[in-house]
């Protein structure tokens, strides 16, 4: 055996406890739904993983009833710093059980374990931390004192980072005041329910988290539920536009954080070597199923060949398999059905005349694969650059000037992401200054922090989730005292606070 | 009439590497553009490379496999000014058996101690010596640190008089240092001639050459954009390997150094199709440690890159750990410090 095979490097699974059955938790315990129960599987393996209830309408009205009084009588009396003790008791009981969180997001969602250990969970540890810090600040969000809570908050989310899409929706809402009906992706709902243990492990007051698991029909039922007063999805453009037609015309607010199709810009002065290693870590993080995904490959003409031949060496050295493995780069395709989508575009790509390279690796006989791809030779109205594959697939477009780059960037419906990559800090700033894009990454990619907010342009979705920003979107202005302004109040309270110091 | 914008440049020491990669027209000034004209690296993104390299999980057979390797892998360094013939051969000794109680424990590639004590290295080897026996298995090289190490600060005849009496007295590698203070001066061309004309005094009476291993001293050299224009300055003049550390100076050998001189390798190697090695030293203490530098030279350069005459480890106090857990391995449990002879 060559040394860089490795021996085989699995994680256990012995730290996981499972049951075999899943109810949905509604204030505060977990309850059978009421609709027709289904298999989540492991995508690596297509094993049986549990049996998951599904919420019908009647679930939904429950748990929204359950969040409706939780926020009523306990969540909205409650101070700030008491909320923000249980969202730190929350955060060190993930960094607690962080190693089995891991392991089951690899198992249900396919992803590497290194990525789930070294990425996901610690960064849903810092969401919960980060905004249990804010649960008392919240006069200084940005939207003068005293601001209100919004009430129960409908919240819908993928399956490409299962648990910190849950912590980056249910850490602001509850830091705000809010209670919350969550409802995680119908292939990956094992992390959700292991965080409704959490829950109740933290002693958090019933109803203020309730997770309801389903497919489509329970999260239409939820985002649809007259007594919820905000709704935050995150997920794709299609689904996104269903939801803000049925929220249009009704007084719920809504954030939504969909597709991308972001270019990854490369400059002829990059640095080589670690560009090289940013487009890989762009697309081929999580299979490339990030909505931020760096997947149109803008490379300056110059340097084209050298980038596209070292692309191909590194992506040689990647290793695809279990994921459960500590060695495994490159995991399972989360379901049968996204794997027909990255297929059935990669195939448009090649009859489009796109030249396809993929990477020699072994394919496991069970389970959804899908090797690295890239696609050289790409124009800008071949549908591989146009329409997000949310797959390991990489586009390669060139450009000549900073103009052109700035141009075919933009030149995307959406406008979520990119990554500029060049040794000149001035041009870095006059490029980011030109692309309509929520974030930009210069010389670096797919990095996330708690204190940053993340959200698109266009057709990627509108609203802000993390930083100040990811917390004002739960929140609204207080009201003015009767008969002040609130600007009469805010600049009181100013002079009062400048008095103080004195 | 023509106006002289540069002052006069000299031409260098002839060096066919740097000639036929440069052009006949070979002066300090086209080297330097050339140096100059090398993309940047990127400081956060290569150590955050090396720190995914260092992530990796090598288990069972592979780890078998590393732990043998790297013995073969080690330069087996006494460096200090209290050195005797005793401690060298002492040190020999160590080298021909490393683990007494397991004979199956591979010997390392070399010793590497001061010129004055090659002779007395190349007696203790005897037979095993490697310049000997023409490099059968199981022999060991003599390395000898040169050129005024560590801080290379002599002129440059006692320089070449150093490495002279080295390679006469039966060393089979040369271990030099750069001139730090010249290069950091942008003086690449006095720096350039110094490595070509050490490497000319490698030469042996039959005309065959010591090899020369090119010490950056990285710690010193600070920034990785230097690092990265040392390297291709040392392959350009000559070298067959480069070298991270002296071990005298902190940092000495880091990963995100060691990786960054084994992608110049490759791009060398892309480039020619010639093989130069690279040798961390300095710092590289534990098995697992030094299993991270494995990965990332396969990662990297490829496994071919894992043999002696491509890779080394320059350590001291790694071979012992490398033993323990070689013990580890083959009996199922730990034993301790007590169980591998100090030196």
């Amino acid at each position: 055996m060559s040394f860089l095979e490795y021996a085989p490097a699995p994680e256990s699974r012995a730290i996981l406890n499972l049951r075999d059955q899943y109810g949905l938790f509604i204030d505060g315990e977990f309850v059978d739904g009421n609709g027709t129960p289904f298999q989540t599987i492991s995508p690596a393996t297509e094993e049986r993983i549990a049996t998951i209830s599904t919420a019908n309408t009647a679930d939904v009205d429950a748990a929204v009833a359950a969040a409706r009084r939780a926020y009523e009588r306990t969540w909205s009396r409650m101070s700030g710093s008491d909320r923000g003790k249980y969202l730190f008791r929350i955060a060190r009981l993930v960094q607690e059980r962080a190693r089995e969180l891991a392991v089951a997001e690899s198992l249900d969602n396919g992803k590497p374990i290194k990525e789930s250990r070294d990425v996901d969970v610690p960064l849903v540890a810092a969401w919960f931390f980060y905004y249990a810090g804010w649960a008392d600040k919240l006069d200084h969000a940005g939207l003068g004192p005293a601001p209100r809570a919004l009430g129960v908050a409908a919240q819908v989310i993928p399956w490409n980072f299962p648990l910190l899409m849950l912590a980056w929706k249910i850490a602001p809402a509850l830091a705000a005041g809010n209670t919350v009906v969550l409802k995680p992706a119908e292939t990956t709902p094992l992390t959700a329910l292991l965080f409704a243990e959490i829950v109740q492990q933290a002693g958090l007051p019933a109803g203020v988290v309730n997770i309801v698991t389903g497919a489509g029909e329970t999260g239409r039922d939820l985002v649809n539920h007259p007594d919820v007063n905000k709704v935050a999805f995150t997920g794709s453009t299609a689904v996104g536009r269903e939801i803000a037609r049925a929220v249009a015309g009704t007084d719920k607010k809504l954030t939504l954080e969909l597709g991308g199709k972001a270019a990854n810009i490369v400059f002829d002065d990059a640095p080589i070597d670690q560009a090289v290693e940013g487009i890989v870590n762009g697309i081929f993080f999580n299979q490339g199923h990030v909505c931020c995904a760096g997947s149109r490959l803008l490379v300056q003409e110059s340097i084209h060949d050298e980038v596209v031949d070292r692309l191909k060496n590194r992506l040689s050295t990647l290793r695809l398999g279990d994921p459960l493995d500590k060695n495994t780069d490159i995991g399972a395709i989360n379901s049968a059905e996204q794997l027909h989508r990255i297929r059935e575009l990669s195939d448009i790509g090649e009859a489009e005349g796109a030249d396809r390279w993929t990477a020699d690796c072994a394919i496991p006989e069970n389970g959804f694969w899908f090797a690295p791809t890239i696609f050289d030779n790409v124009s800008t109205s071949h549908r591989i650059a146009r329409e997000e594959i949310f797959g390991p697939v990489l586009s390669v477009l060139t450009f000549r000037t900073p103009a052109e780059a700035i141009a075919k960037a933009n030149n995307t419906p959406y406008g979520l992401s990119a990554g500029i990559w060049s040794d000149k800090g001035s041009r870095i700033l006059a490029v980011a200054d030109k692309l309509r894009a929520g974030v930009i990454w210069a010389n670096t990619f797919n990095r996330f922090d708690p204190a940053s907010p993340f959200g698109g342009y266009k057709e990627s979705g509108y609203g802000r989730e993390g930083g100040r920003h990811g917390l004002a979107a739960y929140l609204t202005p207080g009201r003015a005292l009767p008969g002040t302004s609130a600007g009469a109040l805010t600049s009181a309270s100013t002079t009062t606070r400048k008095g103080a110091k004195k | 009439m023509t106006i002289e914008t540069t002052p006069p440049v000299r031409t260098l020491a002839p060096a066919a590497r740097a000639v036929e990669v440069l052009g006949g027209d070979f002066t300090e000034a086209s080297l330097r553009r050339y140096l100059n004209g090398i993309p940047g690296v990127d400081a956060v993104g290569l150590e955050q490379r090396a720190a995914g390299l260092g992530t990796r999980s090598i288990k069972t057979t592979s780890k078998a496999w590393a732990l043998d390797k790297i013995i073969e892998l080690i330069d087996l360094t006494t460096l200090e000014g209290a050195d005797t013939p005793g401690k060298v051969r002492s040190l020999v000794a160590k080298a021909l058996t490393p683990d007494p109680s397991d004979l199956s424990a591979p010997r390392p590639a070399a010793v590497c101690v001061y010129g004055d004590m090659v002779p007395y290295a190349v007696e203790a080897l005897g037979a095993s010596h490697a310049g000997r026996s023409g490099g059968a298995p199981g022999s060991v090289n003599v390395a000898a640190v040169a050129t005024a190490f560590p801080s290379g600060r002599a002129s440059l005849a006692v320089k070449l008089a150093d490495t002279a009496d080295a390679v006469a007295a039966g060393a089979d590698e040369i271990d030099m240092v750069i001139d730090r203070g010249a290069f950091l001066s942008g003086r690449y061309g006095l720096v350039f001639d110094e490595i070509v004309a050490v490497k000319e005094a490698c030469r042996r009476a039959d005309g065959s050459y010591a090899h020369l291993k090119v010490i950056l001293e990285t710690g010193e050299l600070n920034t990785y954009d230097n690092v990265r224009r040392a390297s291709w300055l040392s392959i350009l003049a000559g070298g067959d390997f480069i070298k991270t550390s002296t071990g005298k100076v902190s940092p000495a050998a880091t990963l995100p150094v060691t990786l960054l001189m084994l992608e110049v390798v490759r791009d060398w190697h892309k480039l020619t199709g010639e093989e130069i090695g690279v040798k961390p030293a300095g710092g590289i203490r534990s098995s697992k440690d030094a299993i991270k530098y494995l990965v990332t030279v396969a990662e990297t350069v490829g496994e071919h890159w894992l043999q002696p005459h491509l890779f080394r480890f320059g350590a001291s106090s790694l071979l012992n750990d490398v033993l323990l857990q070689r013990q580890k391995l083959t009996t199922g449990h730990y034993s301790g410090a007590d169980y591998v002879t100090i030196d």
